[in-house]
């Protein structure tokens, strides 16, 4: 299962800076950043190669945030190919919550980033349709 | 030239109104001991009975009255009259969401609109005016007070209510007016629009009484220039009936109290010992002439000085100066009192920690509240529409429980300053 960490952004100048320094200062890696934003306040959505260090390290800085179960799925780099895997998971029933793209790796792939409603479900839709699931491994993700 | 619209109280001399106070309390403290058992019970707790008090240097033998009385007796514990005999309510904003309901009898409802009558007389008005009342109407005594002043005065009564700005002005310049009753902020807000478009030369306004806001001498200078008016201020309470329990002269120096009908004291807030006059203090009044709401020895938690200096007016009644501030932490934003405590309240209700700040602005004249809460593990969640619908209901309960909207901006742990002592929950920014 791949862990995604969701922090709470105060809307303050510096403030994501200050995130991504601690970051680098503690030597982890981030795979992929969202943010979702209000005109108050956000949700930073990040994958880092050690979930659990980064978590731990960004809690004792005072951060907010919780793990959040995601769905990585890699796309071939080709017109149509995002838009047929949305209508398989439509199909398949499964709302998504919200999805965001990973910088692409060097296989020609993009990979997409799913919270969805129901994961086991969307694993189901996958599965029934041959596509794999990314592997942490994959991503370098431990 | 001065005129007065009761000269036989608001220019008699100091023995004959003191005979009046001493014959007034002692009447009303037997009114309240038979009437108000609330009361009955602070006093016999007291040790005191009717015949302590033969007059008014027998006042501080009496308990206090505070808000949190009208709390635990609301609705009905501090009548004085029942009910059939009511012809009124008015209320406003409380502690801990209860509001403050007043009850009028005909007589409580004619000697406020008789202190009203006052206040405009005292700065000019005849019934030659044309008086324009901006305070809202409602509940707030803002609007009944000045409109039945107006009435008794004999001006034409203008019941104008607050808002609609294009209105105002319009009947403001087609209709003549030549006395603005309003908060000191919609004054400033009128005048501006009176700039902006051109309309100076077409507005007559002689006189403002502004109040129900705190409101500085540089505001009133501002005012004054910009709508070319003499700017008065006056200062009343619900409980105690509402504005005009003291206004202001010609003199622009402070304001008279109405103590036929309002006995006024300093004390240490602390101690609650009388302070002699001229000491800055809690202002307390004891109510003498009405009947269905006598509250005695009510503790308003305004910050003032007392003076009986000669007022060149001609006016003898005693004068206090604008509130300086409140023992206690009440704000007053948009006219509404707004304590913390009522915040804090609702932030615990809603699972967010006591540790929030309040700031309050004021942006184009007008009071702005703002509550940092912040945002803790157990609220927060991954799901954006989840943090905004928890928003949603914290403004929706802050606004059930001041009246007022109040803009909740969420930040992240300890952002908000724990200093060592009292912490700071309250950032007033308003350059009043």
């Amino acid at each position: 299962m791949i862990n995604q960490i969701s922090l709470f952004l105060e809307n303050r100048k510096g403030q994501l800076a200050e995130i991504t320094h601690l970051l680098a200062d503690n030597g982890i890696d981030m795979r992929a950043i969202s943010i979702a934003e209000t005109a108050d306040y956000g949700i930073l959505r990040i994958l880092v190669d050690d979930t659990d260090r980064a978590a731990e390290i960004l809690r004792e800085n005072g951060n907010i945030l919780t793990l959040t179960p995601v769905t990585i799925v890699g796309v071939p780099d080709e017109p149509a190919a995002l838009s047929k895997l949305l209508a398989l998971i439509a199909d398949g029933g499964v709302d998504i919550v919200y999805m965001y793209s990973l910088f692409a790796g060097a296989n020609g792939k993009a990979y997409m980033v799913f919270r969805v409603a129901d994961k086991d479900k969307l694993a189901e839709v996958l599965r029934a349709n041959g596509i794999a699931k990314v592997t942490k491994e994959e991503l370098g993700l431990r | 030239m001065a005129t007065y619209y009761q000269p036989e109280a608001e220019c008699a001399s100091r023995e004959e109104m003191k005979a009046l106070q001493d014959e007034r309390l002692v009447a009303q403290v037997k009114h309240v001991w038979e009437n108000v058992p609330y009361y009955r019970a602070k006093m016999e707790e007291k040790g005191v009975t009717p015949d302590d008090i033969k007059g008014t240097g027998d006042l501080h033998k009496l308990p206090f009255l505070t808000k949190d009385d009208l709390r635990d007796a609301y609705p009905y514990g501090l009548m004085g009259k029942p009910m059939s005999d009511c012809v009124r309510i008015q209320s406003t904003s409380g502690t801990t969401g209860k509001r403050v309901v007043a009850f009028y009898t005909q007589h409580d409802i004619d000697l406020w609109e008789d202190c009203c009558a006052r206040a405009i007389t005292a700065v000019g008005g005849t019934k030659e005016d044309v008086c324009h009342v901006s305070y809202g109407y409602g509940l707030f005594t803002g609007g009944a007070g000045l409109h039945g002043g107006s009435h008794k005065v004999g001006c034409l009564t203008l019941p104008m209510s607050s808002g609609n700005t294009d209105r105002q002005l319009q009947f403001m310049e087609d209709l003549g007016s030549t006395i603005i009753c309003c908060t000191p902020s919609y004054a400033e807000y009128l005048a501006e629009s009176i700039e902006e478009r051109g309309l100076k030369d077409k507005i007559k306004l002689k006189a403002g009484i502004f109040g129900a806001e705190a409101w500085s001498e540089n505001m009133r200078r501002d005012i004054e220039n910009k709508l070319g008016l003499k700017a008065y201020d006056i200062y009343g309470l619900t409980e105690i009936s509402g504005p005009g329990v003291a206004f202001e002269c010609e003199a622009q120096s402070g304001m008279h109290i109405n103590e036929d009908h309002f006995i006024a004291e300093i004390i240490d807030p602390d101690t609650g010992e009388v302070l002699p006059e001229g000491t800055k203090g809690e202002l307390v009044f004891s109510c003498i002439t009405k009947e269905a709401f006598p509250l005695l020895r009510y503790r308003t938690k305004d910050i003032c000085i007392l003076s009986r200096e000669k007022c060149s007016c001609g006016r003898t009644l005693i004068k206090m100066t604008k509130p300086m501030g409140r023992s206690d932490d009440m704000l007053i934003v948009k006219g509404v009192n707004v304590f913390p405590s009522q915040i804090e309240q609702v932030l615990i209700e809603q699972g967010y920690p006591a540790n929030y700040q309040i700031i309050v602005d004021r942006v184009n004249h007008s009071d702005t509240l703002e509550v940092m809460v912040e945002m803790t593990p157990e609220n927060f969640s991954d799901n954006l529409g989840k943090i905004t619908e928890m928003e949603k209901a914290l403004v929706a309960d802050l606004k059930a429980m001041l009246g007022i909207y109040a803009k909740v901006k969420l930040v992240a742990p300890k952002t908000i300053a724990r200093s060592e002592g009292k912490a700071v929950r309250i950032i007033d920014k308003r350059k009043i």
